[in-house]
């Protein structure tokens, strides 16, 4: 083995070593500012869970409350399927500017992507409280905070979805005299369309979810009635409600299986 | 007579510099007849692609003018732009399909440039167009796959696609940057014949990018050689001498892999 094969191994071993050595600092020196203690939370975790096998489960009263449960949980759904599906349409066209194969000049470009950066990574939660100023309680509120970030998000993976399976087929297109819209429409559409339903049921999923948050605090949906039942001390009925939006949310994953399988 | 036939293109001294630093191309300049059948070789990095994308205005010329067809194309934009493209078709290494499309899709494409851009944009056809679509089919042995998506075409297959779309689009000039060089020599035969048929009975004039030596000289009417952006030869096949070729590949006889008087694809 010359030197210089043998540099490479060192190296690699100095590599795993430093690696291991900052993640252990971090712990040590996060758990000392926050007084985190390890054997501490080993302890109290056999307590939670007794403590949750005893009134998590949903009782006799929660089930009665089946119903109301399943309104609200249609009416979250349908929330999160229109946000999606609104800021889908508008994420697509404003991603055709962020897009560097579609040609549109460059600091369009980069202003797109960071228009979209912006509103990605301000929280939907910060959203929703900042909103609830102008609208107030109100299911608006929830609306406009998915919107905003689920805008934010599929804008920027619309736009690397573009950039990675049409680039050469808008080169193409290009050369033959085709139009924006015709491009649009004949090459990034029908080469795009599997990853953006895929990237849309995603979003819906993680809107379900998120907006059972967001109703916490806009009093509104699936969230108004955990909190509710929360603050009432009813845990038995608040655990139904994160348990019926859980196998709800498996529901759309296990259905956006299936529609990847039939679209291709 | 001399001036009677103008040329269907010239380039006059057009230079290319990527980002401020990178010279592409420098003072390059030529004239193409209409029907001619033209080889563009050099070794990779020497600017084969951005000239073919020069005169198609894919990439903007730094310096220099464009004519193509007698109108100077240099600097036009849009809707201008977009008729002189409908004259001017393209084959790429990579065919640039629509891979989720079906094949004859594929090939209505050509027409785009020529359609308003809703009846484009809704991929509405007409009869006489689509009669055309399924007569190229026919003629470039497509029969079989005309409804199968690209995604599940072969190499050649696909190319052929490539080369039906640009028939579709009955340009008075064909770009082909490096059309064969994803393909096995079999394929590559049958690309080339289509190319040069093309040319002879369409009378469509050819521009092909190739770093086949053989292939280039087999094929084409004139060859032009091109090295670190500058054209160091241009002239028929007849007058590329084995010194020229090893100039313009930069190497000494015994690295070149291609001997021109080999028998090219009959081993
Ligand atoms: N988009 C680009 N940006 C910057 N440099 C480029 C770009 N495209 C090509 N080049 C450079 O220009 C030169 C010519 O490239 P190219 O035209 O692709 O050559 P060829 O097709 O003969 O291989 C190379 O040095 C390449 O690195
Ligand atoms: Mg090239």
């Amino acid at each position: 083995m010359s030197s210089k094969q043998m540099s490479v191994f060192k190296k690699r071993k100095y590599t795993y070593l430093a690696v291991f050595g900052a993640i252990a600092f971090l712990y040590l020196f996060s758990s000392f500012i926050t007084k985190f203690n390890m054997e501490e939370g080993l302890i109290a975790f056999p307590n939670a869970a007794i403590w949750m096998a005893e009134n998590l489960i949903p009782d006799e009263k929660a089930f009665e409350r089946l119903p109301k449960i399943i309104d609200k949980l249609i009416e979250t759904t349908l929330l999160s399927v229109a946000v999606t599906v609104v800021a889908a349409v508008f994420a697509f066209f404003f991603s055709l500017f962020g897009s560097k194969t579609t040609r549109i000049n460059g600091a369009v470009n980069r202003a797109v992507r960071i228009i979209a950066s912006f509103f990605r990574n301000v929280p939907d939660v910060v959203w929703a409280i900042i909103l609830m100023f102008s609208f107030g309680q109100n299911i608006l509120t929830g609306f406009f905070a998915l919107f905003f970030t689920t805008f934010g998000l599929l804008t920027r993976a619309f736009i690397e979805t573009i950039d990675e399976v049409s680039s050469s087929s808008i080169e193409a297109l290009n050369a033959a005299g085709a139009s924006f819209m015709q491009i649009v429409f004949q090459a990034i559409i029908p080469s795009a369309i599997t990853s953006i339903i895929t990237w849309v049921l995603f979003m819906i999923e993680n809107n379900i979810r998120n907006s059972t948050l967001i109703g916490i605090l806009t009093a509104t949906g699936i969230g108004y009635l955990f909190d509710m039942y929360y603050k009432r001390l009813e845990f038995g009925s608040a655990s139904l409600v994160v348990l019926s939006i859980v196998v709800l949310v498996i529901a759309i994953e296990m259905l956006s299986n299936l529609l990847r399988k039939v679209i291709r | 007579m001399e001036g009677k036939v103008m040329p269907i293109l010239e380039l006059k001294n057009v230079s290319k510099i990527y980002n401020g630093s990178t010279k592409a191309l420098s003072n390059v300049s030529f004239k193409v007849e209409e029907g001619e059948f033209i080889s563009i070789i050099g070794p990779s990095g020497a600017g084969k692609s951005t000239l073919l994308r020069c005169i198609n205005r894919l990439i903007d010329v730094s310096e220099g003018n464009v004519v193509f067809d007698g109108e100077d194309i240099t600097s036009i934009k849009g809707r201008k732009l977009r008729q002189i493209r409908t004259k001017t078709g393209m084959i790429f290494q990579h065919y640039n399909l629509v891979d989720r499309l079906s094949v004859v899709e594929n090939i209505l494409h050509g027409t785009l440039g020529r359609k308003s851009t809703f009846r484009g944009m809704i991929g509405s056809y007409t009869e006489d167009e689509k009669k055309y679509a399924f007569e190229i089919i026919d003629d470039l042995g497509l029969s079989d796959q005309a409804y199968k998506r690209c995604d599940e075409l072969s190499g050649g297959q696909k190319q052929r696609a490539g080369i039906a779309r640009v028939i579709m689009q009955s340009p008075k000039l064909i770009l082909c940057d490096e059309p064969i060089a994803s393909l096995d020599p079999k394929a590559s035969k049958v690309i080339m014949d289509h190319l040069l048929d093309i040319n002879r009975n369409k009378n469509i004039t050819c521009i092909v990018n190739l770093h086949q030596v053989d292939v280039a000289v087999k094929y084409s009417s004139r060859i032009i050689g091109v090295l670190s952006g500058e054209i160091v030869f241009d002239g028929p096949p007849s007058e590329l001498t084995q010194e020229m070729i090893h100039r313009i590949y930069r190497s000494d006889s015994s690295d070149l892999i291609t001997d021109v008087s080999g028998g090219l694809y009959e081993q």
